[in-house]
Formats: C-alpha cells, sequence, structure tokens
C-alpha cells in the first residue's frame, strides 16, 4: 500500500487516487517526478532519520514506511498530520515557507516509548 | 434562582487550588444541589481517583512506586466522611508491550481496589490501558468501556477517548452520546468521566480529543455539564462555554503545567515534599448550597 499526502505552504491540497496491488494511491498524483524524496522509517519508537533538513519554498516529499505497527505523523506547528499503516509506504509532500526548527512526532500511542517518539525537520534560506 | 459560574468567578475557583488538601467550588453541578434544596434527592460525595500507573519504574519520578497505591487506599479508608462510590479515570495501569504483563497488571490494580472500603467502583481505561489491544484485556477485568450510570438525580456519562490509538471517541461513541442525552431534559445535571480532556488543553503535547469538540457540541444545550478528567497528572480547571472541565492529580508521578517546559516530562521527585502533586479527590454535593466542593486530598494523609 502506498499513500500520498501533499502540503504545501502548511496547507494539505493533495489529491490522490486509487490504484491495485500493493499501491493505495497513484503516484501520479506527484507532479513532475524531479522533487526530492527522503526516505525514512517509523517504528517503536523512532524515526530515522530523526532529523530531516529541508530548503525554504523547495518541495519534498517524505516517504515514511512504518516498520512494525500503525504509528502517526504530526508536525502541530505546519498542520501536517498523517497515519503511517504498520507495513505501508505513506508519502508526505512538503513544500516550507518559511524557515525555523519543527518537531514532528508520533500521534497514535505505540508504546511506552511513544512520548519519546519525534524528531525534527529543520527548514533553511 | 439560577446562576451560571462566570469567567471571574471561574478563575477564582482555580486560584483557591492549592497544594495538601485544596477545596474548591465549582457551580457547574449545582443542578444537583438546586435538586437537594427542593427536596428531591440527598446530597452525596464521590471520590476520583486517576493515573495510578501501576507498573511504571523510574526512581526519579517515584522512588515509591510499589507503595504509593496502597498508601493512597489507606487514606481513602480513613477519610471521615466515605463517598458513596469511586471512581477510576483511566491509566489503572502503565504500559507494556507483553499482552500477559497487562493482564498481571490489571489484575493487580483489581485486587488492591477490593481494600477500598467502599465497594461501588466505576472504572474507565487510559491510553496505557487500552491503547495497544482496543481495551480488550481492560473489558476483561473492568467491564464496558463507555457507559452511562446514575446517582441521587444526576447522571453520569462514561466517554472511551483511549481505546483508539488515535485518541479520539469515534462517530459511533458521539452517536451513542447524542442519542442518550436525547433522553434528558436539559436542566437534568450531568456528569461526564473521561480520561483525556475532551477539548484542545495542548494537543502538541498529546493533551487532546481528536473529536471531543463534537461531544462538547453535543453537551452545550445542557445547563449542568461538569467534565472530569485525567490524563495530566495534576489539578486543572478550565471552562468550554458553561461547561466546567477538572482534571485530577495523579497517583504515579505528576506532570508540568501546559507548555511550561519545552518537552513534557514527569516531575522528578521532591525528597523535601514526598508525594507532592499526586493525590485524589473527592466531589461533594452540599443541601442548598449554590456550589459543590471539590476537595483534593494528597497521597498520605497529614
Amino acid at each position: 500500500m502506498k499513500r500520498i499526502i501533499t502540503v504545501t505552504a502548511f496547507v494539505l491540497f493533495a489529491a490522490v487516487a486509487m490504484t491495485a496491488g500493493r499501491h493505495r494511491f497513484a503516484t501520479a498524483a506527484v507532479p513532475g517526478g524531479a522533487e526530492q524524496v527522503v526516505k525514512m522509517t517509523a517504528k517503536r519508537f523512532e524515526y530515522n532519520p530523526s532529523q530531516i533538513t529541508l530548503k525554504k519554498g523547495v518541495p519534498v516529499i517524505l516517504e515514511i514506511t512504518a516498520l512494525d505497527r500503525d504509528h502517526g505523523f504530526k508536525v502541530p506547528d505546519l498542520g501536517i498530520r498523517a497515519d503511517l499503516k504498520s507495513g505501508e509506504v505513506t508519502r508526505v509532500r512538503i513544500v516550507p515557507d518559511r524557515t525555523g526548527t519543527f518537531e514532528f512526532r508520533c500521534d497514535v500511542f505505540c508504546g511506552s516509548g511513544h512520548e519519546d517518539m519525534a524528531g525534527e525537520i529543520i527548514v533553511v534560506d | 434562582m439560577k446562576r451560571h459560574l462566570d469567567r471571574r468567578e471561574f478563575i477564582q475557583l482555580a486560584g483557591l487550588a492549592t497544594a495538601g488538601i485544596g477545596v474548591v467550588f465549582s457551580s457547574g453541578l449545582r443542578g444537583v444541589s438546586l435538586a437537594a434544596a427542593e427536596g428531591k434527592e440527598k446530597d452525596f460525595m464521590f471520590l476520583q481517583m486517576s493515573d495510578l500507573h501501576w507498573g511504571f519504574s523510574g526512581p526519579a519520578v517515584n522512588p515509591d512506586a510499589e507503595g504509593t497505591l496502597d498508601k493512597a487506599i489507606a487514606h481513602v479508608n480513613a477519610l471521615p466522611n466515605q463517598p458513596d462510590f469511586i471512581v477510576f479515570t483511566g491509566d489503572l495501569t502503565h504500559t507494556t508491550d507483553d499482552p500477559q504483563e497487562r493482564r498481571k497488571r490489571l489484575a493487580h490494580v483489581r485486587d488492591a481496589f477490593g481494600k477500598l472500603k467502599v465497594k461501588t467502583h466505576r472504572y474507565l481505561a487510559g491510553e496505557h490501558d487500552a491503547s495497544l489491544d482496543h481495551a480488550e484485556a481492560f473489558k476483561e477485568f473492568f467491564g464496558q468501556t463507555h457507559y452511562t450510570f446514575d446517582h441521587k438525580g444526576v447522571h453520569f456519562i462514561v466517554l472511551d477517548n483511549v481505546s483508539d490509538p488515535t485518541g479520539k471517541l469515534g462517530d459511533d461513541q458521539i452517536d451513542w452520546l447524542r442519542t442518550d442525552l436525547k433522553k434528558l431534559d436539559k436542566e437534568a445535571p450531568i456528569v461526564v468521566l473521561t480520561h483525556r480532556p475532551l477539548f484542545d488543553l495542548a494537543p502538541d503535547w498529546d493533551w487532546s480529543t481528536s473529536d471531543g469538540g463534537a461531544a462538547i457540541e453535543a453537551l452545550m444545550p445542557h445547563e449542568y455539564v461538569t467534565v472530569f478528567y485525567g490524563h495530566i497528572h495534576q489539578e486543572h480547571h478550565q471552562m468550554t462555554g458553561h461547561i466546567p472541565h477538572h482534571a485530577a492529580k495523579g497517583l504515579m508521578f505528576a506532570l508540568p503545567a501546559p507548555h511550561s517546559v519545552p518537552k513534557k516530562a514527569p516531575i522528578p521527585w521532591d525528597a523535601a515534599n514526598p508525594y507532592g502533586g499526586l493525590g485524589f479527590r473527592t466531589v461533594q454535593t452540599k443541601d442548598g448550597a449554590d456550589d459543590v466542593a471539590l476537595t483534593e486530598w494528597p497521597v498520605v494523609k497529614s
């Protein structure tokens, strides 16, 4: 299964389409194919990588695989959240429109280290 | 005469909260007092215990993790006036990935609760009890996770915002709530019990219910509603419209005030003030008075 969530200027606008096989949604919703892809994994109780540096105004797709169970991916200050289904790849498109450090964390209770399952997105000029 | 608690009065209420045995007053349950004054019902007291986190280990925040619950039970049993019943607002156990260990912890607290003099108990799950198995083990020991009961003219509604690990009530439960509320008079006194706050206290600290606003919206037409909850391990009072929400202290470790520190973490144990920030609460309706008393009790009898 693969899903895509697109966020631009911190407002979700992606349209997604169903596909067959292991892909839940069509990657055709991603324009151009030239955008940077950052692969991430999520498992109890960590993201890898847990720190991502992005350039302001440059679109990026986070391709997050939940390895062990369901998790969440929430960036409160950017208005982004996604469900990460176990064994699936979830794609989150971000176009950062301001610099700064933005925490992301799991918001699906996943066990004793849930509170510490977090990371940060650093947006630079 | 009907009178609602206004913002200034509520701030005064919150400001009265003190360490040790603190008493605050809330008009949110005044419908109960009115009923008592009119001779329809008798006053009563109930007790709230929350966030026991049995199974937690962390000497830096509670070196008496295995003794705190028994001390609290002893204090409850020593209260001069015993409550009509006790509500446990979730996180009875600390989370574990091992289903057998989870059941062992649930069995331990069930047996510990058997030592309480008062035998009428109402249980709620917390995310530590229920989120990893959708409350399967919790239900084996404590029954359903959302239900209603009535006591001396007050309608109690227990909501479950933890069995779903995303921390929401879900459409089915919200529909169930709306259906239940339709049966009630708009002036009927209602107490809502829940684990997480229904409002957005601090969503980035996981102190919210993602669809809690729908529950509050359903409750808003009702004149006398009071919400008691746990989860945040501290006394806290907040209004949403005319509805007061009262958070209880925990019985394992205290947590900092919302957004008072960069990162949420248990408050370290203070040897000069052991069990500080921990405790339980009683809620007493008062015959003919405008207010009900919320009394905060420490773990150990002082």
